[in-house]
């Protein structure tokens, strides 16, 4: 299948997922299982991350600008910036289209290839919007959050990172974190996290929803999904940001 | 009932159904057979509406299911019921919420009438103590009888079953099929069954439609299948030593 066929496939399923849900109390306790499923499963890596490469962006910034004319709070202020406009939107999204990405295809595709969705198509249910729109509404609403969070425990990580190997004084690293700061710059990447999450939601939904066959072809899935959702995020953030901070 | 007119679906350039025309009757378990690859699945999924067909018409009690838009044949498979050859049950719901599924999604039932209509499907298929396991945690032939419960969940009106012994051994097998026969009797329902397990279409075959090559060959009773001249059928069903001494016993 060629780039222009899976254009119009993709159109034709967005349309099916994006119809009105059948039952609004069923859609609303989906969202929540899958706000659980999809956001609060996640923040475990999310911090994990966040902390250690606010740490390695503090200490590479600090030895590489090692220059009595540079002043130290540039530390801080590195991280922050560093946080914000890439590594909590764009890296953690990468990171996520590989955890919540593998497990919505193999999710959606074993429902595929054991019969669920067309056990429910034959009860008379949408089951694209069923399945996969809870899906897509839960990671727009939670990801931002789950963006926060990391800038928070990146600027943290490098803040520590800092103190313990007394590369800059901690007053400094503040004051950094404080310095030059442009809120437009949270709004840039609060839009971004959106994008990608409909990307890390949609995209793998896709492939698991028309799989074909068995497990070796829910498996091809799983990979086909985790690859192109992260080329696509990387696409939609150079897009993104030509038109965002031009 | 179910009424089928000259149905026919290609995929391609491969011609799957040729003018299949039949009526199923209500209260009667019809069965289709066929070897691997005559198109019996393929025709199930037709008449169940997963496949599009080519042209020719399907009538639900007098209602062209092919004429109808989205919204009309999402009406007629309220009334629909199916139990798929592994079961299809939810795997993340356990074995009540499975047969509650379509009572949350279509019923304007109370909490206690649901609770109620679950326990009594569960009860008829002969499910106890169970509600809570997970489809992972049950054997085939329990999956294949919550499917059931599942199915008539929503007290249909026509209830398809693919392949529906398939993998269960002969006790359970037979266990299966009649209680498919005992609930179409029990609720008047129009029931196809897509089979090439010739146990069930000596038990429970009513009524018996055969298809060889994507062509109707043949259609009558059990009974009728002894007496029968159509070569094709004769060595599809008397293809096992069993049968043939059956045959000649008979």
């Amino acid at each position: 299948m060629n780039l222009f066929e899976h254009v119009g496939k993709f159109s034709r399923f967005l349309i099916l997922v994006l119809s009105k849900p059948e039952k609004g109390k069923l859609f609303f306790s989906q969202i929540v299982k899958e706000i659980h499923k999809l956001g609060i499963n996640s923040i475990g890596i999310v911090v994990i991350i966040s902390l250690f490469m606010g740490a390695v962006i503090a200490l590479q910034t600090a030895y590489n600008l090692m220059n009595p004319l540079l002043p130290e709070y540039l530390v801080g202020y590195t991280t922050r910036e560093s946080m914000i406009l890439e590594f909590s939107s764009t890296i953690v999204g990468l990171i996520l289209a590989g955890k919540v990405g593998s497990n919505i295809a193999s999710e959606i595709g074993s429902m595929r290839v054991t019969e669920q969705i067309d056990a429910l198509e034959i009860m008379g249910i949408n089951s694209a919007s069923y399945l996969i729109l809870p899906k897509i509404v839960a990671a727009i609403f939670i990801n931002p959050f789950l963006y926060v969070l990391s800038v928070f425990v990146g600027i943290l990580g490098g803040l520590l990172a800092s103190y313990l190997t007394s590369t800059v004084p901690l007053s400094d690293f503040i004051y950094g974190t404080q310095f030059g700061f442009i809120p437009y710059y949270i709004t840039y990447s609060l839009v971004k996290t959106v994008v990608f999450a409909f990307i890390i939601t949609a995209i793998p939904s896709y492939y698991g929803y028309y799989v074909k066959g068995g497990a070796l072809e829910v498996g091809k899935a799983s990979t086909k999904a985790v690859v192109n959702s992260s080329i696509l995020i990387l696409l939609a953030n150079v897009i993104l940001t030509q038109i965002l901070l031009k | 009932m179910i009424r089928l007119d000259k149905l026919n679906k290609s995929f391609g350039d491969l011609k799957v159904l040729n003018d299949i025309s039949i009526t199923f009757e209500a209260g009667k378990t019809n069965l289709i057979i066929g070897q691997s690859g005559s198109g019996k699945t393929v025709l199930l999924k037709s008449i169940i509406g997963l496949h599009e067909v080519d042209n020719g018409s399907i009538f639900y009690d007098d209602r062209d299911f092919t004429a109808l838009n989205h919204k009309g044949k999402k009406e007629i498979r309220k009334e629909m019921g199916m139990v798929f050859q592994g079961g299809a049950l939810f795997d993340s719901f356990n074995v009540e919420e499975n047969v509650r599924f379509p009572l949350d999604m279509f019923s304007k039932m109370s909490e206690k009438e649901k609770n109620n209509r679950v326990s009594f499907c569960l009860d008829r298929v002969n499910i106890q103590n169970a509600n809570h396991l997970y489809p992972s945690e049950i054997s085939g032939g329990m999956q294949k009888r919550v499917a059931i419960a599942r199915a008539i969940a929503l007290n249909p009106k026509y209830l398809f079953c693919d392949e529906p012994n398939s993998g269960l051994d002969p006790v359970t097998a037979i266990v299966i099929d009649n209680l498919i026969q005992e609930i179409t009797k029990e609720f008047n329902m129009t029931t196809i069954i897509n089979t090439h397990d010739m146990n069930s279409v000596m038990e429970i075959g009513e009524k018996i439609l055969f298809i060889s090559k994507g062509y109707k060959a043949w259609e009558g009773t059990k009974d009728e299948i002894f007496n029968t001249e159509n070569q094709a059928l004769n060595d599809f069903v008397f293809a096992s030593d069993l049968f043939k001494n059956i045959k000649k016993s008979t």
